[in-house]
């Protein structure tokens, strides 16, 4: 037990061991997301019956909620990739940490605005300052402040500390995302998913929602794993295995 | 399909305009993520090369 525990930390560890494996899986996570994408798009935008209030402004839905939940997990990927690189010393989690930071304020990008694109139609407002949006918001600062962080220190080894640090205490905002709708008064409506009850969409509306939901985390993998590969090929550019992949081709 | 024509699917009873500035925006940004890190890849292996290029000589 004890050493089938050691032998994955080293194999966590390992840039080389983490490049190969995501060779494998990234056309995996790529392909089985963008066909699940591309369903959950096609049937909520042109099939899936309009919603008996909001009408057809609705279908935002299919990626307001996927990049909006996305967001919030590649947060909290990013703040324990930190934890366990301070306290076990990983450097490869610092890396998977640093390369979430970008696409999650991507994320948080997108799940601000198509919010807000679709409050106009729905509460006759793009933006109020209430507990959703505001703490939503503070999320995409967070995100900005590790990317600031890892741009203005030089010292590598400072620069993923303070990062770590960062993520780890913004990393309070996340349950105020989730419980803002309960806790205040808002005009954004409650969750639509939870895995404990039962959905209280209809079936036709809730099925494409949960398939762009795990499409986008497929893509997310894809994203995380790209960026990843890039660090780790400069990183160990002088070991011979990054040489033997640069000299046999560069194209996998 | 839910709506009678194409051009219905395009309005959506006058909420086609939030929805697909939504979806466009949203197709940036996802572009975006798949397409950055190609570029960057392409970037660090010139890098690379031409850093073991002057080592050589």
């Amino acid at each position: 037990m004890w050493s089938a525990l050691k032998r994955l930390y080293h194999q966590l560890g390992s840039p080389k061991w983490f490049y190969e494996l995501t060779s494998r899986w990234s056309p995996w996570f790529l392909w089985i997301g963008s066909a699940l994408m591309l369903v959950g798009v096609v049937w909520g935008l042109a099939f899936a019956p309009a919603d008996y209030l909001q009408g057809n402004s609705f279908r935002i839905i299919y990626i307001h909620v996927p990049a909006a939940l996305l967001s919030q997990s590649a947060y909290v990927m990013m703040a324990v990739a930190g934890l366990v690189g301070l306290v076990w010393k990983m450097k490869m989690s610092f890396v998977v940490g640093k390369t979430i930071a970008p696409i999650g304020a991507g994320l948080a990008v997108m799940a601000l605005l198509t919010g807000a694109i679709w409050g106009k139609p729905t509460w006759g407002t793009w933006w109020v300052w209430d507990a959703r949006l505001t703490s939503m918001l503070i999320l995409l600062f967070l995100y900005m402040g590790v990317i600031a962080i890892y741009n203005a220190i030089e010292n590598e080894e400072m620069a993923n500390k303070a990062a770590a640090v960062l993520a780890l205490v913004g990393s309070i905002n996340i349950p105020i995302i989730k419980y803002s709708v309960e806790w205040w008064n808002t005009l954004h409506q409650p969750a639509t998913i939870t895995l404990t009850k039962k959905p209280t969409m209809a079936p036709e509306m809730f099925i494409p929602l949960v398939l762009t939901i795990i499409g986008f985390y497929c893509w997310f993998a894809v994203w995380v794993f790209a960026r990843t590969r890039n660090e780790i090929l400069w990183r160990e550019r002088r070991t011979k295995w990054v040489q033997r992949i640069l000299s046999t081709g560069a194209n996998h | 399909m839910f709506f009678d024509s194409f051009t219905e699917l395009f309005n959506m009873g006058g909420h086609g305009v939030f929805v697909w500035l939504s979806y466009g925006l949203s197709a940036l940004i996802i572009a975006q993520n798949f397409i950055s890190p190609m570029l960057t890849r392409k970037k660090v292996i010139k890098d690379i090369e031409r850093q073991m290029r002057r080592e050589q000589k």
